[in-house]
């Protein structure tokens, strides 16, 4: 009986395990990235990096609504130091207000302040990107199916080649990996897109993976705490459980004899 | 007048009143004004249960702490929880984002909602494989099933209040369920809504619903508790106990063993929780609800795939509904349907085999409700409901009438003793 | 010899009881605890724990009130004579005494918390015997370095912690 159920079960896992690979058609690009896993930890440099690219590159389209400028400073996060926080929020300025006159004003940004928006509304961000609206990436990474080596593999899947079977309209791309192979975007990275200051050869590989690391952080800023406790809890629930089914067996010992 | 001087004797007066506690001091004290301490230790310290109870007898301890523990989470959600359209969306993040903790205990929430299901399954198909909802024990099956009821439409309505992409086409999608229902059904929807949409209406009511729901659930629970406690566990052979040499009390040794069981199910619940916290959820619920544009492949959680399943396989829109709803209600008739007076399957070779088939083809049909309806899924889905129906309507009375039950022992303590001799072949889980 | 063998096991028993309900305790704890804390105020809250004040545009004898951590805070630029009146006290015969020179950072500005110490209402400016503040909950009389000075307010209002960053500005918290 037992075996049977057994079969069941890896029947079951197999055929739902198909399931998934059949929605991507295309295999996604896996990259080894150092938050993965039980251990995984960010990388603070690339998400630095990662920063950059994405307020050098993507912040022109799109938002980040759910971020401050404190988080970069944040445990877990880039851990910009925070006198650089307060630099880069001053970078920006923000509409605040009513003042005592009753209007509204811009002042400099400070890092309780939410991420600046490239448009005021997604109406706005439609008209300016041919009816295509950029998403906003707080949690986009969360939103995707394939998570990291989705976005990533997007970023890299733009080809000079298009396959013959696909007809691109104006002001459409052809991407790899995206459903459909149409991207309204154009090839946003590229070998120097931007410009690294520590040194780091900007490829675009390596800008591609730092800014996907960035996104992955900025949708799961707690990841490396979730991470750190689940595995002290899983370390404390086997003792624990070890603890309790010797104290069942102990407890249970004289029951059989009974008979 | 003179009635009353005719009557020589009269009865004493009615009361409660229940002195004579076991205990002194305080605790006395109040035991006997309010015997909880009585109660406690008589349901719960010397209450007899039969020693044969495997692991699959934890679940009803289990689902007890999954119960708990969503309802303290969910408090906390709803501290910071916003249920209007345009704030439902942002005060999540904000719970994931900036409350101390707020990403555990929202990951908590979602994901015990998804292992309060697995328990809830497993603790049904315990039922069925050894006949528990059998005399006498059907009324505790009927509130079990009125609990899944429940379980399902606040499960449905807590999946809404993230208003993510999957919350509101989802909240579309159900509701509009209702609109099978001939003549009133269009008047249904709406008064669901509040609106002629799904909308900032929906959500508020939806939130409401979903506390009220959960503390229905509880009241349920008390309910099948206390009926559990009058006619007593079955297990796995199936034998009423007769004196205690067939039983245990159910203190330390239920407790014990329910404590290993619990905490190997915390076990994996922590790691699935802290490691893979999004993998039983969809990833266009990170997608903020949008009204003109629905997502690609629109599919509910995965505990309610089977009778979403079923839902697809008929291909009228009315009989759907009906089909769906009756695929769990028909659960309820069990009792009745199968007759035979053998409860556990260990004694009855060809249930035995129906029950696993069953099971089987709920996970078939859970495979199929992920798929797109069409082709071979379509047959296979087809094929799953017919087997689902049949099992209860056909094969329960069918089995009951012809099946020659295995040579039975007398007693509980006999069967320890057979199955000890390898003369019973079963499942080992204890 | 027996009775050892079963004392010993007795003990290790007991240990593992222990053991166990010590460390089932612990965690019961741990999972307590982020419940509890939750209610505590969050990151967006206290990254606003404390704000900076532009008091430039304050004339003399005038002030402003600003919302700091969910109260008003008075900041108050003092005319030489609302000092001269704050300092001038012998602070022996004041309920709460405390010189005005604690009370402030530059003897032009005061900076309080505009709470009433008895019941929490907010005084009203330029009210009062004393010059100063007064509440009109219960009639509590603040002078010009919001002391208390008659009424039934306990104690002098209280002056959060704050710094001058130039001339101009100051951070409050």
């Amino acid at each position: 009986m037992i075996k049977i159920f057994r079969t069941f079960l890896i029947v079951f896992f197999f055929l739902t395990q198909n399931s998934f690979s059949e929605v991507n058609k295309t295999d996604l690009i896996k990259v080894n990235w150092p938050f993965d896993g039980f251990f995984g930890k960010f990388d603070k440099a690339s998400l630095q990096r990662g920063f950059q690219v994405y307020k050098e590159v993507c912040a022109s389209c799109h938002s980040m609504r759910h971020l401050s400028y404190r988080n970069l400073g944040e445990k877990g996060g880039p851990e910009f130091s925070k006198e650089e926080v307060k630099a880069i929020a001053s970078q920006f300025e923000v509409q605040d207000g009513p003042n005592q006159d009753g209007e509204m004003f811009t002042r400099t940004a400070l890092p309780s302040d939410k991420f600046v928006k490239p448009y005021s509304n997604s109406n706005a961000a439609r008209a300016a990107n041919g009816g295509a609206y950029p998403p906003d990436m707080s949690v986009l990474v969360k939103a995707r199916k394939g998570g990291a080596n989705y976005v990533y593999s997007v970023l890299m899947g733009y080809a000079d080649e298009i396959p013959s079977n696909i007809t691109l309209e104006e002001g459409v791309y052809f991407n790899k990996y995206m459903t459909g192979n149409k991207i309204r975007m154009p090839k946003p990275i590229n070998d120097g897109s931007v410009e690294y200051t520590d040194g780091t050869n900007a490829s675009e590989e390596q800008i591609s993976k730092d800014v996907v690391a960035f996104l992955t952080w900025a949708a799961e800023p707690h990841l490396e705490a979730r991470k750190r406790t689940g595995f002290k809890s899983i370390i404390y629930l086997l003792i624990l459980t070890i603890l309790g089914f010797i104290i069942k067996k102990k407890i249970w010992s004289n029951i059989e004899t009974k008979v | 007048m003179s009635e009353y001087s005719e009557q020589e004797k009269f009865k004493p007066v009615h009361t409660n009143k229940v002195d004579g506690s076991p205990y002194s001091g305080v605790i006395g004290w109040i035991d006997n004004r309010l015997p909880i301490f009585r109660i406690f230790k008589h349901e719960y310290l010397d209450f007899q249960v039969p020693k044969t109870l495997n692991y699959f007898w934890s679940f009803g301890g289990i689902l007890m702490l999954c119960l708990i523990f969503l309802i303290i989470t969910g408090l906390a959600l709803g501290m910071h929880y916003k249920p209007s359209a345009d704030e439902a969306f942002d005060s999540v993040e904000k719970i994931m984002r900036d409350v101390n903790f707020g990403w555990l205990i929202r990951y908590a929430h979602m994901n015990l909602a998804s292992f309060f299901f697995i328990a809830v399954y497993l603790h049904i198909f315990r039922s069925l494989y050894y006949g528990s909802y059998k005399e006498p024990r059907q009324l505790m099956w009927l509130l079990g099933i009125t609990i899944f009821f429940l379980m399902i439409a606040t499960a449905f309505l807590g999946y809404t209040l993230p208003w993510g992409q999957m919350s509101y086409w989802g909240a579309t999608v159900i509701t509009n369920l209702f609109s099978a229902i001939p003549l009133i059904g269009e008047g249904i929807v709406t008064w669901l809504w509040g609106d002629y949409s799904v909308g900032d209406a929906a959500l508020n009511r939806f939130y409401v619903l979903h506390w009220l729901i959960a503390f229905l659930i509880v009241g349920i629970v008390v309910f099948h508790v206390i009926a559990l406690h009058i006619v007593g566990s079955n297990n796995p052979s199936g034998i009423e106990p007769k004196d205690t040499r067939d039983t245990v009390s159910f203190s330390p040794f239920t407790t014990s063993k329910d404590l290993v069981g619990m905490l190997i199910f915390i076990l994996i619940f922590v790691a699935v929780m802290m490691f893979a916290p999004n993998y039983l959820g969809h990833p266009d619920n990170y997608i903020p609800a949008n009204p003109m544009v629905t997502p690609a492949h629109i599919v509910p959680e995965w505990y309610f795939l089977p009778f979403y399943a079923i839902l697809r396989a008929i291909p009228d829109k009315l009989m759907g509904v009906i089909a769906m709803v009756s695929s769990i209600a028909i659960l309820g008739l069990l009792p009745w349907l199968d007759f035979s007076k053998v409860r556990s399957s260990v004694f009855r070779p060809i249930w035995k085999q129906c029950v696993f088939l069953f099971v089987l083809d709920f996970f078939l049909l859970m495979y199929v409700g992920a798929m797109p309806a069409e082709g071979i899924y379509l047959v296979l889905g087809r094929l799953g409901t017919i087997y689902w129906f049949a099992f209860f309507l056909v094969l329960a009375p069918l089995v009951s009438r012809y099946e020659k039950p295995l040579p039975m022992p007398q007693s509980i303590n006999e069967y320890m003793d057979w199955k000890k001799k390898g003369k019973i072949k079963t499942f080992n889980f204890t | 010899m027996d009775r050892n063998n079963i004392k010993e096991k007795t003990t290790r028993r007991d240990f593992i009881y222990t053991l166990t309900a010590t460390l089932g305790a612990v965690g019961a704890g741990a999972t307590i605890w982020p419940i509890v804390t939750q209610m505590n105020p969050d990151s967006s809250v206290k990254a606003l724990s404390s704000i900076e004040v532009d008091i430039s545009k304050i004339e003399k004898g005038k002030e402003i009130t600003v919302m700091w951590r969910g109260k008003p805070v008075f900041i108050k630029r003092r005319t030489p004579e609302e000092v001269k009146s704050a300092e001038s006290i012998n602070i022996k015969d004041l309920k709460h005494p405390e010189d005005d020179k604690i009370r402030v950072k530059k003897s032009e500005w005061l900076v309080v918390i505009g709470i009433c110490t008895h019941l929490g209402c907010v005084p009203i400016n330029g009210k009062g015997e004393y010059g100063g503040w007064f509440c009109p909950c219960h009639g509590s009389h603040y002078d010009t370095s919001g002391r208390i000075r008659k009424g039934p307010a306990p104690t002098n209002l209280e002056v959060p912690s704050y710094k001058f960053i130039d001339d101009n500005r100051i951070v409050i918290g």
